[in-house]
């Protein structure tokens, strides 16, 4: 009785001191459920799911506390990846969060354009260029569309300009076979 | 001598329908009215405007610098005035815009100033910056910058000249090897020597005996370790890494290109173009181009870039039935969208397409898994696995059946008994894969920049404090070695500091401060002085300890009183 007491304390010691180690030595650093919603979530920033970012939006999620249909820049197929990830049920945007749009980028009417830094300010990825009393404007690459610079601009120079099919941004359709009537 | 020829697994054998087009001599298309020169010659990349409208311009006048590491320059195929630069419809399959040079020309044909290039006393990266402004490229139809594939000339053994011309009914390169067999091999020559290969194959198919025979009389005149090699006609033996394999026998594993194996792979046309550049100093400013199909006069033309298409297919004489036009061969050519879409430097062939010549495709079934696409497939993919992912959107598993390593040529979609259009299904898919590989980059670009955004406005906010608690401390070190009256106020309270330096620094000022008016006065003035003085003694007794921050408080207090 003593010796299988003594064997099996010994066991839980044991493995106990293992997974301690292991717990230790294998340690994740960060939450690796955060980087892969974030991995998800398009980055642009905008703010319109209620957080400020990308990041704490995907922190949010991890914690359960917010919703996968707030993000209307990463649309259908966002929310759709997100449901897989976190096994929740698929749900259309939410409409308080705002409507899919296609992309655009902000474009400062330069003629309009007092000066004032606010726009700047207002960036989150830094891509406006300017300084105090001198012509603003957007590095169109750096734009990620999310529209916080306009509200701010007291002089209402910024539009969104939804971005122009290129030829190297030009992506082969589907193919379908057309129908046709029979003579 | 005649070498080993190796083969490649799957190919298709079709109606070769060369003869129609390959009986006449390369006639010179007559200039068009208007010529519009795209600044972007391929989807890759572009050229940056040299010219401004109502300016005139030489022929082989540059009009474009190349930009990026894959541009090439641009040069005005004749002497004229620009009269628009704006944005023309381009030969790519979406018909999009891209910017274009519109040239009028003045049918002079006035030459800008132009000589031999002496490239063995230039230094090998001038030879190759030389071909780029001189906009040298492929001209199999892929338009890529030959300085590029030139590359750090070593490691190379093998140079491989393609004039396979494999797809049916082109005959351009075929046309060029009968009439300009010299010129293309002193190219090849050249190519050689800057790629520092040791021998030069040249491939050509063996449908194309006038061809071969004409490259054979070049060569033996030469004293160049080159070889003329006729191939078995089988589609597509002109792709790169299947004429590499069929020459050198050696098999260019997946993701990886010939130039690691010691073989480079040109063209026949870009051979004529690097011995013009060269030998001549001419820019590439034309091409032969086939045209062929549904008209009177099928032929060769030698067509200066930017000639509209429609304006090349009124010289064939187009005939009543044609529904479309076809850029480039029937099986990976696209369906031209406009007829008023120049011609680039990488196109070969313009097909004019009737129904009776190219039957419009039997409805799509559904795939029986036969595998005849499997068995066609000169890339050793398996198409039906990579159509069922393509179809399914799963691109990651497309990805995985290596269908990067799809060249587009068609076989599958040819031998399919299923008439499924496979090819469209595997540019879909990588489109797509592209597409979502940009919106990645993009995302991840953002994501850098906002994160360093933030850590920027807290280094901010930590660099404004510190810059704030340095000039407290500074006053209060002033302060202590003063020995002006130290503020009760805690010392590492910086605002308590701030006020009590504040406020010793106006004791100091009244303290040495003199009213300047009260030196040298009357003795009546004097007197006022003396009476005003008791006065206010009177009405305001002095207290022990007033400051000069106090008299108002007590003049408020004071006031305050009074009025209870």
């Amino acid at each position: 009785m003593l010796t299988a007491l003594l064997i099996m304390t010994g066991i839980a010691l044991v493995l106990g001191a293992v997974l301690g180690y292991a717990s230790i030595r294998f340690k994740v650093e960060g939450d690796p459920l955060v980087e892969k919603i974030d991995a998800i979530l398009p980055q642009t920033q905008c703010g319109q799911c209620g957080y400020p970012g990308c990041k704490p939006y995907a922190q949010a999620l991890s914690k359960g506390e917010a919703d996968i249909n707030q993000c209307p820049p990463g649309g259908e197929e966002g929310i759709r990846k997100l449901a897989d990830l976190l096994g929740r049920e698929f749900k259309p945007l939410s409409e308080e969060h705002g409507h899919e749009k296609p992309k655009a980028v902000a474009v400062i009417d330069e003629q309009l354009c007092i000066g004032c830094t606010l726009c700047i300010q207002a960036c989150p990825v830094d891509a406006i260029v300017g300084a105090a009393k001198q012509m603003h404007t957007v590095v169109e690459p750096l734009c990620t569309g999310c529209e916080l610079c306009v509200a701010p601009c007291p002089v209402d120079c910024i539009a969104m300009v939804p971005v122009r099919e290129t030829v190297e941004t030009w992506k082969w359709k589907y193919p379908v076979f057309e129908l046709r009537r029979a003579a | 001598m005649t070498a080993r020829l190796f083969s490649f697994r799957g190919g298709i054998k079709t109606d070769s329908h060369k003869t129609e087009s390959s009986t006449t001599p390369i006639a010179p298309a007559p200039l068009p009215q208007r010529l519009v020169i795209p600044l972007r010659q391929s989807a890759r990349a572009g050229a940056r405007c040299l010219v401004e409208p109502g300016q005139h311009v030489l022929k082989g006048e540059q009009i474009g610098v190349p930009e990026g590491n894959l541009g090439t320059a641009v040069h005005a195929p004749t002497s004229g005035t620009v009269v628009d630069i704006a944005p023309y419809p381009m030969a790519h399959a979406s018909g999009l815009v891209t910017p274009c040079v519109v040239i009028e020309p003045d049918g002079e044909e006035r030459w800008i100033e132009h000589a031999p290039f002496d490239y063995r006393a230039a230094a090998r990266p001038a030879v190759l910056a030389y071909l780029r402004d001189r906009g040298i490229v492929g001209m199999g139809g892929a338009s890529f910058p030959s300085h590029i594939k030139l590359g750090p000339g070593s490691g190379f053994d093998t140079l491989v000249i393609n004039g396979a011309e494999c797809e049916p009914w082109i005959t351009c390169d075929d046309c060029l090897m009968r009439e300009r067999a010299a010129a293309i091999l002193s190219g090849a020559t050249l190519l050689r020597e800057l790629l520092g290969a040791t021998r030069t194959l040249v491939g050509i198919e063996d449908n194309k005996p006038e061809a071969i025979a004409a490259m054979r009389a070049a060569a033996a005149a030469l004293t160049e370790p080159l070889e003329i090699v006729a191939v078995p006609t089988l589609y597509p033996a002109g792709g790169e890494k299947q004429l590499i394999r069929v020459l050198t026998g050696i098999e260019i594993p997946h993701g990886k290109l010939g130039a690691e194996f010691g073989v480079q792979c040109f063209n026949v046309g870009t051979a004529h173009a690097v011995h013009r550049a060269i030998h001549h100093g001419e820019p590439l400013i034309s091409r032969v181009v086939t045209l062929t199909g549904n008209v009177a006069h099928p032929g060769n033309y030698e067509a200066p870039i930017g000639t509209p298409i429609e304006a090349l297919v009124a010289l064939a004489g187009p005939q009543p039935g044609t529904d479309r036009y076809i850029l480039g061969g029937p099986m990976m050519g696209i369906s031209l969208p406009d007829l008023s879409i120049p011609l680039v430097k990488g196109s070969n062939c313009v097909i004019a397409a009737s129904p009776a010549l190219f039957p419009p495709p039997p409805p799509e079934l559904a795939c029986i898994r036969c595998g005849a696409c499997a068995r066609a497939c000169p890339a050793d993919l398996q198409p039906f696995e990579l159509y069922w992912f393509a179809r399914a959107k799963n691109f990651g598993k497309a990805q995985e059946y290596n269908l990067f390593d799809c060249i587009e040529c068609g076989c599958c979609a040819f031998v399919c008994p299923s008439h499924i259009p496979l090819v469209d299904y595997f540019r879909f898919a990588k489109s797509e894969i592209w597409a979502r590989e940009r919106e990645s980059a993009a995302a991840t670009q953002a994501r850098d920049r906002f994160e360093f955004r933030n850590y920027r406005q807290e280094r901010e906010k930590e660099e404004k404090a510190a810059k704030l608690a340095a000039k407290a401390a500074e006053t209060r070190a002033k302060l202590a070695e003063g020995g002006a009256a130290a503020p009760a106020a805690a010392p590492d309270d910086s605002k308590q500091a701030l006020i009590a330096a504040a406020l010793a620094r106006a004791k100091h000022q009244q303290a040495t401060a003199h009213p300047r008016n009260t030196e040298a006065l009357s003795p009546e003035t004097q007197a006022e002085i003396a009476e005003i003085e008791a006065r206010r003694r009177k009405a305001f007794p002095p207290q022990t300890d007033t400051t000069a921050s106090s008299v108002p408080q007590t003049e408020h207090q004071s006031a305050g009183e009074d009025s209870k």
